[in-house]
């Protein structure tokens, strides 16, 4: 198990490299000349020679790459080019307002697509079954822009019944005042394409041998689902809501932009519409590294809950 | 190739159905797969009638009044009056957002905008429009298909690219193995450690221009990953096969045994992933386009169009919204029922 987990972590060095090396080629080659973005339009040679300094860009490769490493491994990345915030300070005021959003909106989603998963497997074949995966497949096809627009306008400015968007300073009027409905957002949009992937984990699981053992030797129904199916069926559900939680500290963009949420993904959005360089690498980064980690305690946690699972 | 010859006789030997023709009799007797079938080819028509300008040609034009509303609602005058400022704009709505700021050039644009017009006498704005009108008065029916358009094309090119890197790359580290395969799965590692739309907003930062190659550049190149694995999965595979090593015997080269002898063998599986990266891409646009990093401002696709209906719904104009998610729907939905469709086809192992 330590073997494993130290061999994991020395692969993932490779692959971070490769991530710093994709980040640092996009932004210094393809990128242009950050010394141009940032001096505007009205900007004298002098002033462009003084910010390429400041920036370290006069400086040969190896020498900005080495830099960049060391940002990487120290976590400071400068100041933002568009609010002179430092990157570090954007990183700890952001995450608590994408955290309040996204962890009760992976909960409710997991929960309410588990039952409905388990449902239709219970009943695969039936019309009920087939209507809700028409449905999914329907629902799925509508852009989440859509479901934003609409749920935003109808429950929030039309009826009232929610702030159409803000943010405030205490967590308990974030979350059961701001953040109501972008959780509603969120779950009504991942509840279908979650409700269709954990039906095929629960078939996997209801058509093994050990559910037809259980139910030879005279085991009830609701047992079986609830007790042999249901937790065999957890295991890639849990590992899956890990996997997609990087995913969707970045992803979540649309709904913190709508919403006015000040979280990771809106400003992903605005770094980008402002050029922000330093933002966007470091989240970039940030994100790569989290995705590598939970990865590996994903894949630990299918060890711990499945002894059956062979690490290699 | 049917004609069997044993001891120099020709032995005429009935042709038995392969791969493709009984992929296609399975499909055919799938209901919902060929409805959603000619859904996709009409849509494919729209797509390729629009791009040859036979279709929705004149979109820009500005056909009808401000938010003409769509014909089966009547013309609602009493609103469209209420709603638009009684400043004169001959030149539609543009300034309709700032009218407390007077625009110095107004007049001048007016005069230009005017000009090519003013050889003939302005068509007269139509009251409605079959599917409403936009913000300057353009036919909403005409820019969903010029949208349609944009988001098929962008959808589809770019899967085609995203489908030849994974291929070729999954091939080469499927077929070769050792030092190239650790170099591709090396590279597959660092794509998918970063998450895709995070990805693809960072390039799209650094690219900073807009238009519907660099989309296309984009999402193609950063949507290989998943063709890849499976692609080098099939091919590790099949490599091992004793029809590869006959291949092998015979003097087949290496790239003739990639191409020629495993190729033909795993493009259902290619086949499929094509299909559902349209799908996928044709979402991405949509969300690119929407938040202004994709299409150009003077390209109508389905994002850009709920970028503006975003603000029109707030006046109650709701058909743009309608309109851009409805053609958007029935596209998805037509084609992921047929990649289902189509994969149930070509692997009957599966269902």
């Amino acid at each position: 198990m330590f073997a494993y987990v130290i061999r994991r972590l020395w692969q993932m060095v490779p692959t971070l490299l490769g991530v710093v090396l994709l980040v640092f080629g996009l932004f210094n080659f393809v990128g242009g000349d950050p010394a141009y973005l940032l001096a505007g339009k009205i900007s004298n040679p002098e002033q462009i020679e003084n910010i390429r300094r400041q920036l370290g860009v006069d400086q040969p490769y190896y020498v900005q790459l080495w830099i960049f490493l060391k940002q990487i491994a120290t976590g400071d990345f400068g100041v933002s080019w568009a609010t002179n915030e430092r990157v570090s300070a954007i990183f700890a005021t952001r995450l608590g307002p994408s955290l309040t959003v996204l962890l009760p909106l992976l909960v409710i989603d997991t929960l309410l697509a588990m039952a409905a998963a388990m449902l239709v497997a219970y009943m695969r074949g039936s019309l009920t079954d087939r209507l809700v995966m028409i449905g999914c497949t329907v629902g799925q096809s509508v852009s989440i822009l859509v479901y934003i627009i609409v749920l935003q306008y109808v429950l929030a400015y039309q009826l009232g019944w929610f702030p159409v968007q803000g943010w405030g300073n205490n967590l308990a009027e974030n979350l059961f005042r701001f953040s109501l409905l972008p959780i509603i957002v969120g779950v009504v949009v991942s509840l279908a394409p979650d409700t269709r992937l954990y039906r095929s984990f629960f078939l996997d699981e209801i058509n093994q041998d050990y559910v037809r053992t259980a139910r030879a030797k005279g085991m009830g129904e609701g047992r079986v689902m609830w007790v042999h199916v249901l937790r065999n069926a957890s295991i890639p559900i849990i590992t899956n809501v890990m996997i997609q939680l990087p995913g969707l500290l970045a992803g979540a963009f649309l709904i913190e932009r709508f919403f006015s949420i000040p979280g990771i993904g809106r400003e992903v959005i605005l770094a980008v519409e402002r050029s922000d360089f330093p933002v966007i690498k470091a989240i970039t980064i940030y994100v790569a590294i989290a995705t590598m980690v939970i990865n590996l305690l994903a894949d630990l946690l299918y060890k711990a809950v499945d002894p059956r699972v062979q690490l290699k | 190739m049917s004609e069997l010859v044993i001891a120099g006789r020709n032995v005429p030997r009935a042709r038995s159905p392969g791969l493709w023709v009984l992929a296609w009799r399975r499909f055919g007797r799938d209901r919902v797969g060929v409805v959603s079938l000619a859904v996709v080819v009409f849509f494919c028509a729209l797509m390729t009638a629009s791009g040859l300008n036979l279709i929705a040609a004149d979109w820009a034009q500005e056909a009808g009044v401000n938010y003409a509303p769509p014909t089966f609602m009547g013309p609602d005058a009493v609103e469209a009056e209420a709603v638009t400022p009684p400043v004169a704009q001959p030149a539609g709505g543009e300034r309709a957002e700032s009218s407390d700021i007077v625009d110095p050039l107004a007049d001048v644009l007016a005069e230009i905008r005017r000009d090519p017009a003013a050889v003939a006498p302005p068509a007269p704005k139509a009251a409605t429009l079959p599917f409403g009108g936009d913000k300057w008065g353009r036919d909403v029916l005409k820019k969903v298909i010029k949208g349609t358009q944009t988001s098929m094309f962008v959808g589809i090119a770019a899967a085609l690219l995203a489908t030849l890197l994974g291929t070729v790359f999954g091939a080469l580290a499927g077929y070769y193995g050792r030092a190239v395969d650790d170099f591709f799965n090396w590279f597959y590692s660092i794509f998918t450690s970063v998450p895709y739309l995070l990805l693809i907003l960072a390039i799209a930062a650094v690219l900073n221009q807009k238009g519907t190659l660099t989309v296309v550049l984009i999402l193609g190149l950063t949507g290989w990953p998943g063709i890849f694995r499976l692609v080098r999965a099939e091919y590790l595979k099949h490599k091992a096969r004793e029809y590869i090593q006959a291949a092998d015997a015979i003097g087949a080269s290496h790239r003739r045994r990639m191409f020629v002898h495993i190729l033909p063998n795993v493009s259902h599986v290619i086949l499929v992933q094509l299909s559902l990266h349209v799908v996928l891409f044709i979402k991405s646009e949509v969300i690119l386009s929407f938040l202004g990093f994709g299409v150009g401002v003077d390209t109508v696709s389905w994002g850009s169009m709920l970028n503006e209906a975003q603000s029109e719904l707030i006046l109650g104009k709701w058909w743009q919204l309608v309109a851009a998610t409805a053609a958007m729907a029935a596209l998805v939905t037509a084609f992921s029922l047929f990649t289902d469709a189509l994969r149930d086809a070509l692997d009957p192992r599966l269902k």
